[in-house]
C-alpha cells in the first residue's frame, strides 16, 4: 500500500516538473515570436534591434537620452544586422541598427509586407590595419591585403618585408566586423578584381577579442590584424591602405575615413519604417546633434563631420 | 485514573506521531524532487540539443558535417564541416593528457607513498586549489606567459598553438588525477605493501609492481576524469589555442577545438538559423564524447571499489 503510494506521489511529482520544464521552454521558443504593438511618440518606449558593432553605440546614444527624457524606455539587443532587418520587416522593431546597408532583397521582402524601410546614417566606423612597429612595410593595397587574408600571400618578402612568414589575424564570426572585412577587403568589394568566391584563409587566427589581436600584434612582429580606429594603440603600427595599386596610400583617421578617402570605411546605419516621427524622430535627431557625435568620437568610431 | 492517563498519553504521542509523519513527507518529497530536478534537467538539456541540433543534418549531411574540413558559417551559401575543430581537440587533449598523467600519477603515488603526513596534508589542498582557478584566469596566463615562452621555445611564428593550449589544459586537468588517483593509492590495503616488502621489495618495487597495480582502476578513472576535463574545457582554449580553420597536422599549430568552435560562433548565430544549428549538433557530439568518457571512469571506479569490499 505504502509503496504503491510513494511511487505514484514519484509520478506526480516527476509529472508537475516535466509540465513546468515544457511551459517554460514553450514560453522561451514562442517569445520570439510575438510582435510587439507599434510604439509610436506617445508611449515613450521602443527597440533597437541589429548589429552588435553599432550597438555600444546605441546604447550610449539610448542612455544619454533616457537620462534627459527619464519617461522614455528603450530596449536594446544586438544579435546582428541580419536579424535586426529581418525584425523591421517583420514589424517587431522599431529601429533596425546595421553596420551595412540593406540589400535590394531586403528591401523588396519589406515592400511586400507595406513596409517602407529609411535609411539614416548616424555614424562611421573605419578599420585599421595594423603590423608590429619593427615591421618595415609600410603600406598595402587591397589586392595585397585580399591575398594575406585569403591565404594565397604566406610570406611578408611577397609585398616588400622581409623573408618571414605572415601571421594573419581576424576576429571571430560572432563579429560583424569579420564579415565587413571578408566582403570589401578579401572579395574586394567595390574594385574591378571583386571575387565572391574567397574566403577567409584556413591558416588565419581567428580570435575571440579585437583587444587581444592588437596584444598579440604588439608581441609579434610577424602578426598583421584589422582593429577598428579606436583600438589604435602606440605599440602597433598602421599601414596606409592603396585602393589599388597606382593610387596614393591613405592613412586610417577620422579625416580620412569623413572624406571617403580612406577604403575600408563603412557607415552604421539606423532603418525605420517611414520617416521617423515623435519620440522616435526625437532619439534620431539627438544620435545626430553636435553632442551625440560627440560620443561617437568617444567610443571609437568616426563621427559624420 | 490509570487507564484515563494512559489514555491521554496515547492520544498526545499518536498526533506528535501523525506530525512528525507530516513533517517528515515534506522534506522526503523535498529531497525526491531535488533529486528528480537534476534528472528532468539533463534529458531537457539532451532533449534540447536534439531538437535545436539534428535539424542540421536536413541541409548538411552528417558524413559531410562529421569529416567535411571547410567550416565557412557566415558565407553565401554556408558550408558546415567540424573535423578541423574535432581533430584539434584530439590533439589538445593528447598534449594535455601525455603531460598530465604522468606527472599526476608520479605525484599522486608520492603523496601516498613516500611523503610523510605533514607534507601530504600541506601539499593536497594546495594542488586541489589549484583545481577551483577560473578558466578565464588560467587562459590569461596563458596568453600573458606561456605563449611568448613555447614561440621562443620551438621557433613558431606565434605562440598561440595547440600545445600552448594543452599544456595550459595539463596544468587545469593535472589536480583532479593526483586527488583522485591518491585516494585509490590509500585505499589499497596496507597489508598489500607489508607482503610486498616482507618479501624483500624495495619501496619503489612495492610502489610499481603492488599498489599502482592494485590502485589501475582508480587511477584509470582519474585519467578520464582529467580527459574529460580537457576535452570540455572552452575559455582557456578560445584563449590560446589560436583558431585557424585547417585541420592541424601537428599540436604546434593553430588550432580551434569544438569548445571554442561554439563559443566564438554563438553570439552572432541567428536563433534557428543554420549556423546556430550547426553549433547545437557541435554540442551533442561533445556531449556524447565527455559522456562517453564519463561512463567509462564510472565504470572503471566502480570496478575498483568492489575489489576491495569483497
Amino acid at each position: 500500500m505504502n509503496f504503491k503510494r510513494k511511487k505514484r506521489e514519484l509520478f506526480i511529482l516527476t509529472l508537475l516538473l516535466m509540465t513546468s520544464l515544457f511551459v517554460g521552454l514553450s514560453g522561451c521558443s514562442s517569445d520570439s515570436e510575438t510582435s510587439t504593438e507599434e510604439t509610436q511618440g506617445t508611449s515613450g518606449s521602443f527597440k533597437i534591434i541589429g548589429s552588435n558593432t553599432v550597438e555600444p553605440l546605441s546604447v550610449l546614444w539610448a542612455e544619454d537620452f533616457m537620462k534627459a527624457n527619464p519617461d522614455v524606455s528603450i530596449a536594446i539587443s544586438g544579435p546582428g544586422s541580419g536579424v535586426g532587418i529581418a525584425a523591421l520587416i517583420d514589424g517587431t522593431t522599431d529601429i533596425a541598427q546595421a553596420s551595412r546597408p540593406m540589400k535590394s532583397s531586403e528591401y523588396d521582402q519589406a515592400r511586400g509586407k507595406g513596409r517602407d524601410p529609411v535609411e539614416i546614417t548616424v555614424a562611421m566606423d573605419a578599420l585599421s590595419v595594423v603590423v608590429h612597429p619593427s615591421n618595415p612595410v609600410s603600406e598595402l593595397t587591397i589586392a595585397q591585403l585580399s591575398g594575406i587574408f585569403s591565404g594565397r600571400i604566406t610570406n611578408w618578402n611577397e609585398v616588400g618585408g622581409n623573408d618571414v612568414p605572415i601571421v594573419a589575424l581576424s576576429r571571430d564570426t560572432n563579429s560583424g566586423t569579420h564579415v565587413f572585412f571578408k566582403e570589401h577587403v578579401v572579395q574586394m568589394r567595390g574594385t574591378d578584381k571583386e571575387d565572391k568566391t574567397l574566403e577567409y584563409g584556413t591558416k588565419v587566427l581567428l580570435l575571440p577579442s579585437t583587444k587581444e589581436g592588437v596584444d598579440e600584434v604588439a608581441g609579434n612582429e610577424n602578426a598583421i590584424f584589422y582593429p577598428g580606429l579606436g583600438y589604435l594603440t602606440d605599440e602597433v603600427k598602421p599601414l596606409a591602405i592603396k585602393a589599388t595599386l597606382g593610387s596614393p596610400g591613405v592613412l586610417p583617421s577620422v579625416e580620412t575615413a569623413q572624406d571617403g578617402s580612406y577604403p575600408i570605411s563603412r557607415g552604421l546605419y539606423y532603418y525605420t519604417d517611414g520617416e521617423p516621427t515623435g519620440i522616435i524622430k526625437a532619439f534620431i535627431d539627438y544620435c545626430l546633434s553636435t553632442e551625440g557625435q560627440k560620443r561617437v568620437t568617444e567610443s571609437g568610431y568616426v563621427p559624420l563631420k | 485514573m490509570t487507564t484515563k492517563k494512559t489514555d491521554t498519553a496515547l492520544a498526545g504521542g499518536s498526533i506528535l506521531r501523525r506530525r512528525r509523519r507530516f513533517g517528515e513527507r515534506i522534506i522526503e518529497s523535498w529531497i525526491i524532487l531535488a533529486g528528480l530536478l537534476s534528472i528532468v534537467v539533463l534529458l531537457g538539456i539532451i532533449v534540447l540539443l536534439f531538437k535545436e541540433g539534428m535539424p542540421i543534418f536536413l541541409d548538411t549531411p552528417p558524413w559531410e558535417f562529421l569529416f567535411g574540413t571547410r567550416w565557412y558559417p557566415v558565407s553565401e551559401p554556408p558550408t558546415f564541416g567540424i573535423m578541423p575543430f574535432f581533430v584539434s581537440t584530439f590533439w589538445i587533449t593528447l598534449v594535455a593528457t601525455l603531460i598530465a598523467v604522468p606527472v599526476g600519477i608520479a605525484c599522486a603515488a608520492y603523496l601516498a607513498e613516500v611523503a610523510p603526513d605533514k607534507v601530504r596534508e600541506t601539499v593536497k589542498p594546495i594542488i586541489e586549489i589549484l583545481a577551483g582557478f577560473p578558466s578565464v584566469v588560467m587562459g590569461f596566463l596563458g596568453l600573458m606567459l606561456l605563449s611568448p615562452l613555447v614561440r621562443s621555445m620551438f621557433n613558431l611564428n606565434t605562440g598561440l598553438t595547440g600545445l600552448t593550449a594543452g599544456i595550459m589544459l595539463a596544468m587545469m586537468s593535472f589536480p583532479i588525477i593526483v586527488s583522485v588517483s591518491e585516494d585509490a593509492l590509500r585505499a589499497v590495503p596496507d597489508s598489500f605493501r607489508q607482503g610486498s616488502y616482507a618479501l624483500g621489495a624495495t619501496r619503489w618495487e612495492t610502489i610499481r609492481h603492488v599498489s599502482i597495480p592494485a590502485a589501475l582502476s582508480g587511477i584509470a578513472a582519474a585519467i578520464m576524469l582529467g580527459v574529460g576535463r580537457a576535452i570540455g574545457e572552452t575559455m582557456t582554449v578560445l584563449m590560446v589555442a589560436g583558431g585557424a580553420l585547417a585541420v592541424p597536422v601537428s599540436p604546434a599549430e593553430q588550432m580551434m577545438p569544438m569548445t571554442a568552435a561554439i563559443a566564438s560562433g554563438i553570439g552572432n548565430a541567428v536563433r534557428g538559423g543554420l549556423q546556430y544549428q550547426a553549433l547545437f549538433a557541435i554540442g551533442l557530439i561533445l556531449f556524447l564524447i565527455t559522456l562517453a568518457v564519463n561512463l567509462i571512469a564510472d565504470r572503471v571506479l566502480e570496478r575498483q571499489k568492489r575489489k576491495f569490499t569483497r
